[in-house]
Formats: C-alpha cells, sequence, structure tokens
C-alpha cells in the first residue's frame, strides 16, 4: 500500500484525532513541537502530577485539610484493605466493569456494521445513537431512577434504592444507553478505514459474510477495540456520578461502586482519621485501574494487524 | 505557508485556553472583592455561605455593607449538599474565607482547630441567650444565626373539611384517631392525611434525622444527658409508631416512598392532596410563593406518645453556627466580627436576616411574618416546652444513612423494624465509636 495515503489513527482518552501525514506538517511538528507539548505538560504537572503526588504522600497522613496533616505511615493502608464495604464495592464495580464493558462494544460493534452500510438515513440514526453522551452522568441518573422505579413500581417490585440486583441491572442499562454510541462512532471510523479492496477480494474469493466479518473486519478494526475496551473499562471502574444519582449506593452500601464508596468515607464521617482512609483507598483504587488498563490495552494491542 | 504558521499558532492558541480553562474557578465571585486595594482597608470579609436559597439576598447585604463602610465583602456559596468539600478545599487557599459555619457539636470536631475563639466580641454579647453559642471546651467556637422550628404543617382548610381543627390534636392518639378517619374516608373526601414520606436524598432527612430526633429527645430528657456515647432506644417504639402513621396513612403506597422526593411532598401538600407535612418553618417561604395563605395553615407539634404531650411544641433549635477563620489575618478577623455585628445590629441587616433566613437569637433582631415561627412563638407563651434539636449530636452521617435505609427498608417491607433498632442503636454506639 501506498505508505503516504496510509490513515493513521491516534487516540487520547477524550477522543480520537486523525490526521494524514502530510510532509508539511511532518516537519513543522518536528520543529515547533516544544510548542505544541508544554503548554500541555504544564497543566499536566500542575493540574494532575502535583496533586497526584501530594494525594500519594497524604495516605500516608491524617488530615482534615491539606495543610494541617500529620504522617502515621501505613494505618490508612491496614483500615483500608481490612474494610468490608471497600471489597463489598470493590467486587461490585469489578463485575459491573465485566458485563458493562462485554454488552456495550458488542452492541455498539453490532450498530456500527448496521450503520456502515448502505441504508437509507444512516446518517440520523448515527447522530441519534450518539446523542445520549451529550447529557451529563447525573442528569441521567436521575431520569432513569424516575423510568426504572416507574417501571418497578407497577411492576410490585421492590424499587432501585431497596434492592442492589435491580440496582446493577439499572445502573448497566443506564451506561449501555449513555455509552453505545460514543464507542459506535469509533467503530464506524475503523470499518471505514478497511480498503474497500479488502472486502472486495475476499468476496471474489467466495469469503461468506461470517467469514468476512471475523477474519477481515474485526481484525482490521482492533486498534478501535482497543480504544473501545479501554474507555469502557476505565468508565466503568471509575464511575461516580451515575453511581450517586441513580442509587446512591442503597440498600445500605449494597450498590455502592468504588469511587462512591471512597466519596463516603471521606465525607459521610467526621474525625481527621477519615480523611486518611480515604485517600489511601483512593490510592489503591488509582493503582488498580491503571493495572488493569495496561493488561488490557497490552492484551488487545497484541492482537492489532498492520495494514 | 504564511497561511500555514497562522493556523499552527491559532491551533496552539486553542490548545492553550483549552488546558488552561479547566482550571478556573468555577465559583462566581461578587465584584466587592476587587476593589480591596482600592481603599486600602485595614481587612476584608470573605464568607462561605452554607444556604443556597439566601445567596441572592447575601450578595445585596454584602454590596450594601461595602458602599457603607468600604470593606470589601466577598460571599460565595457552596452548591447545595456539598458544603463540607467546599470549605476542605476552600481554607486551605491564600484567599480563605473568614467566616463560615459548622452545625452543631458533630461538625466542629472537623473545625475546632480553625474557629476564632469568640468569647470578647461584640457579636457575642448581641445574643440572647448563652445557650445560643457553640462551646468548644471553654472557647465559644460558633454563633448561632438562626432558630428554626419544625412540626407537622397543616392544611387547616382541609382538615375542617374532614370534621377538624387543630384543636382536636393534643396528643399521639388524637392524632393518630383523625389520621387513620381521613384514610377511611379519603375516596369521598378526596384527599390523605399525610404527603408521602418520600426516602429519596432530597427529603430522607426529614426522617431520619428530624423524626429521629423525637426519640433522642425524650430519652436524653429522661436522663438527664444533652449527648451521649450509646443511645438506648427506650423510645423507639413510638418511633416506629410514628413512622407507620406516617407510611400507612399517606399519598402512595409504602413501597413507592423510596423513589419519592422533597418536592413530591411539597407539591401533594400545595395541591390539597393530603393535610399534614412534616416540615419546618423554611418551608414557609416555598408554600406561599405557591399560592398558600396563612389562614389554611399551622404548624402543630409532632406527638409520638411520649413525655408529657400536654406541653409539648413545636421542635425548636438550630444547626447553623457561624464561625470565624482563625487562621485568617488579624485585620480580616476584626473586619469579619464588625460586618457580622453590623448584620445583627443594624436596620439592613436585622431586615434581611429575619426575612430572608428566619429568627434570629440577637437583641435587635427585626420582628418576623413567618407564620410557622410566630405558631411556635405563640406556643411557648402559651407555656408548652420545645423540643431541643438534639439531631446535631448523632454521631455522623453514616449513621444518619443506615436509620434511613433501615426505614425504607422497612416501609417497603423488604425489611424489619429489628433492622431499624439495630440500625439506630447498635449504628449509635459503632459510628460514635469511629469518629472518636
Amino acid at each position: 500500500m501506498n505508505k503516504s495515503k496510509a490513515v493513521k489513527l491516534r487516540f487520547c482518552e477524550w477522543g480520537m484525532i486523525i490526521f494524514r501525514e502530510d510532509h508539511f506538517m511532518e516537519k513543522a511538528i518536528r520543529r515547533y513541537w516544544p510548542i505544541f507539548v508544554l503548554p500541555t505538560l504544564a497543566a499536566f504537572s500542575v493540574g494532575f502530577i502535583y496533586p497526584f503526588v501530594q494525594g500519594l504522600y497524604l495516605s500516608f497522613c491524617k488530615f482534615t485539610t491539606i495543610k494541617k496533616s500529620t504522617f502515621i505511615g501505613f494505618g490508612n493502608y491496614a483500615y483500608a484493605i481490612t474494610d468490608a464495604d471497600f471489597w463489598h464495592s470493590f467486587w461490585f464495580t469489578a463485575l459491573f466493569t465485566v458485563v458493562s464493558t462485554v454488552l456495550i462494544n458488542v452492541i455498539a460493534f453490532a450498530i456500527a456494521l448496521a450503520l456502515t452500510k448502505e441504508i437509507k438515513g444512516s446518517n440520523f440514526f448515527r447522530t441519534v445513537f450518539f446523542m445520549p453522551n451529550l447529557i451529563g452522568g447525573i442528569v441521567l441518573g436521575y431520569i432513569w431512577q424516575i423510568l426504572i422505579n416507574c417501571v418497578l413500581s407497577i411492576a410490585e417490585k421492590p424499587l432501585l434504592a431497596l434492592d442492589a440486583t435491580y440496582g446493577f441491572i439499572g445502573l448497566t442499562i443506564l451506561m449501555c444507553w449513555q455509552q453505545i454510541g460514543y464507542m459506535m462512532i469509533i467503530y464506524i471510523a475503523g470499518l471505514q478505514s478497511i480498503p474497500d479492496d479488502y472486502i472486495e477480494a475476499a468476496k471474489i474469493d467466495g469469503a461468506t459474510s461470517g467469514q468476512i466479518l471475523f477474519r477481515i473486519k474485526i481484525p482490521n478494526v482492533m486498534p478501535s477495540i482497543t480504544i473501545c475496551s479501554f474507555l469502557t473499562i476505565t468508565n466503568g471502574f471509575k464511575l461516580f456520578d451515575q453511581n450517586l444519582a441513580l442509587t446512591g449506593g442503597e440498600p445500605a452500601h449494597a450498590s455502592e461502586m468504588l469511587a462512591l464508596n471512597i466519596y463516603n468515607t471521606f465525607y459521610s464521617r467526621t474525625g481527621p482519621q477519615w480523611k486518611g482512609y480515604g485517600q489511601a483507598k483512593a490510592v489503591i483504587f488509582c493503582i488498580m485501574v491503571i493495572l488493569i488498563s495496561m493488561i488490557q490495552l497490552k492484551f488487545t494491542k497484541s492482537k492489532e494487524v498492520q495494514q | 505557508m504564511k497561511r500555514k504558521k497562522v493556523l499552527a499558532l491559532g491551533l496552539i492558541a486553542m490548545m492553550s485556553a483549552m488546558t488552561f480553562a479547566g482550571c478556573g474557578s468555577s465559583a462566581s465571585k461578587d465584584g466587592a472583592g476587587d476593589s480591596a486595594s482600592a481603599d486600602g482597608a485595614s481587612g476584608k470579609v470573605y464568607y462561605l455561605n452554607f444556604k443556597p436559597e439566601a445567596d441572592e439576598a447575601w450578595q445585596k447585604i454584602a454590596k450594601q455593607y461595602t458602599e457603607e463602610t468600604g470593606v470589601p465583602v466577598t460571599v460565595i456559596t457552596a452548591a447545595s449538599g456539598t458544603y463540607e468539600e467546599t470549605l476542605s478545599s476552600e481554607i486551605v487557599k491564600d484567599e480563605a474565607p473568614t467566616l463560615f459555619q459548622v452545625n452543631g457539636p458533630v461538625g466542629l470536631a472537623n473545625w475546632a482547630d480553625y474557629c476564632y475563639d469568640l468569647k470578647d466580641s461584640s457579636l457575642y454579647n448581641e445574643l440572647t441567650s448563652d445557650s445560643f453559642a457553640l462551646y468548644n471546651d471553654d472557647a465559644v467556637a460558633g454563633i448561632a444565626y438562626v432558630i428554626e422550628s419544625y412540626g407537622i404543617i397543616t392544611n387547616t382548610k382541609l382538615l375542617e373539611e374532614a370534621g377538624y381543627t387543630t384543636d382536636d390534636i393534643q396528643s399521639f392518639d388524637d392524632l393518630k384517631k383523625v389520621a387513620e378517619d381521613i384514610t377511611a374516608r379519603s375516596s369521598e373526601l378526596g384527599f390523605s392525611a399525610f404527603t408521602s414520606a418520600g426516602m429519596d436524598g432530597s427529603s430522607d432527612w426529614r426522617f431520619k434525622t428530624h423524626l429521629a430526633n423525637l426519640p433522642i429527645y425524650f430519652e436524653y430528657q429522661d436522663k438527664g444527658i444533652d449527648s451521649t456515647d450509646a443511645i438506648e432506644g427506650k423510645y423507639l417504639d413510638n418511633y416506629k409508631a410514628i413512622w407507620d402513621l406516617y407510611i400507612n396513612n399517606s399519598t402512595c403506597k409504602p413501597a413507592d416512598l423510596a423513589g419519592k422526593t422533597g418536592d413530591d411532598a411539597e407539591n401533594e401538600f400545595v395541591e390539597g392532596k393530603a393535610v399534614f407535612f412534616q416540615n419546618g418553618s423554611w418551608e414557609y417561604a416555598n408554600l406561599t410563593d405557591k399560592g398558600m395563605t396563612d389562614d389554611e395553615l399551622a404548624m402543630i407539634p409532632i406527638y409520638i406518645g411520649a413525655g408529657d404531650e400536654k406541653n409539648q411544641g413545636l421542635c425548636t433549635g438550630t444547626e447553623n453556627f457561624w464561625c470565624v477563620n482563625s487562621e485568617a489575618s488579624e485585620e480580616d478577623i476584626q473586619a469579619t466580627i464588625d460586618f457580622l455585628t453590623w448584620m445583627v445590629t443594624s436596620e439592613a441587616g436585622t431586615k434581611m436576616l429575619s426575612e430572608q433566613i428566619g429568627v434570629i437569637p440577637f437583641k435587635k433582631a427585626a420582628d418576623t411574618t413567618n407564620l410557622f415561627v410566630l405558631n411556635d412563638r405563640a406556643y411557648t407563651e402559651a407555656g408548652k416546652t420545645p423540643v431541643s434539636w438534639n439531631f446535631t449530636t448523632m454521631p455522623s452521617e453514616e449513621w444518619k444513612n443506615g436509620v434511613g435505609s433501615a426505614l425504607t427498608a422497612y416501609a417497603a417491607g423488604t425489611g424489619s423494624w429489628d433492622d431499624v433498632v439495630s440500625a439506630f442503636v447498635d449504628g449509635w454506639a459503632s459510628e460514635y465509636a469511629a469518629s472518636h
């Protein structure tokens, strides 16, 4: 394939940038890279690295505010890893992440496949599927709470705040509804970047549509699968707004996910020790998210093919 | 070539703008702070306000004070339910709040280090009684700035339609009789006894905190104490009785309460779907704004069948205490105390507080038109004893949430009353231990 025509996909967490390699741009970037990198790097240091290091330090402290802290060593971690609620929320979160990642990606990919076929109004449908993503998590949480509670009430079943199973199902439905559209857009971009000649050649060779899907389309959209599964896994683990609004962790912490558990540790009791416990949990949480997403990236990256 | 350069520069500018925009402060600052250096005044005031409903009034009065005295006053209001978070982050800034608030002794535990001792201040001398100060050992850490009452808000017109007046309700037994009679005839009358006792986060505090105050109050009274590390739960049967009355004589079935909000209950009351609505004097403005008038409203005590019901008044007290930041500079501390003293002595200040906040416990308080406050005054004048606010001694938010969850589950039938008792009694002991 002609190298200058090759399309490279680069992703970052909040979106994706597609750009054609262009001789002029390449030269300009080589010369001016500090101007591109430095503002972001500065903001990243101020907004992320510095607070992160400080947060790491505070996890070894007893504190009310970040200025009044006393170093106490590993006590906070000892509490965090023996807290039953924390482990309950960990397993609840893990299960939720697995279920939502599988559902969101399978459905989003299926819709993307359907909408890359030449059907009337596919642009309209793409917009419609993407729209839920534009609504904030808290608002979505409350809207779905009303909807689901109404259905449960008619069905004479316990409401969301009374039963963690319904809370779990509710959260899954909500996240699917919100994220499928976003992932769908990424999959559509991936599917459209597969050169037509591949598929044409396969058809001529007599491949079935199943074979085309599994042998050509899926291997070629592996970069999209990498980024989508990365986004859904981390979104699942970090979920906070939707959890707070939809179930609030009820009944009695049973539907509480990790981020909400950390928040509640911080704010639902007074006394300086609780901030430290929360901070230690937050550090553990951060390490967990990083580890899990690294493993996932490594795994899906290894399946990517070179076009 | 030139165009590309311009494009590149434009992109850089956009990127920088985007990355730095996130760092900007989202809190809305009043312009008053900007004039700090203009007159070289000796101090300034920064108030982190707790009550979003009073934000506009605070902004206005701050501006007026600045115009009169030249002292800059900045008022920032924390979003509803995020006061602790906002205070935690604001107080470590270089321009920290000079004035903030805590919610009673349990809230003070977090902030005692930051509370300036107000014992010798002019503000403390303006209090009508020592009991409105919040003490940290001997130091005056906080000053109560509003006295509120809660009880059962009654739609007297509907009550008359059902054949009763508020005079017929003098005890729990009376209340039960009236409520159950209304329930029995509700399809004929067209309304229910109680508004929905919603257990959504916007409404559950009415029951897990305010209603729970009553069994705690009567236990404290019996024992002659004003706080405890372990509650016995002596009056929990009464708590069950009033809760049963609320949920079984309501506008909706008990199983639906888990999803009902504060707005639901308020709307049901305003629309005349129920006679009784447990809430407080702060609700007066909401009800009158929605068209209710004084001649159809009254607040009656929450009877639970404990203590001397004949002489029981409304639940009256405070959980809002002003604290001055001891870490602020001396000039700022003085400016803050001066500002507060002006607020509680000047005509403009007391008028604003009485109209927007409620009754203030200061010698020069302006009179109020809040009907529920007047109800409270009438009860006290008739020799009835107000029920004090003891929920400020509840061990933690976590305790309240535990009781709330158990109440919700009990109402829906997915939990038993024993769970409520356990959350109330055992939860108290474990939460007290966890917070100390």
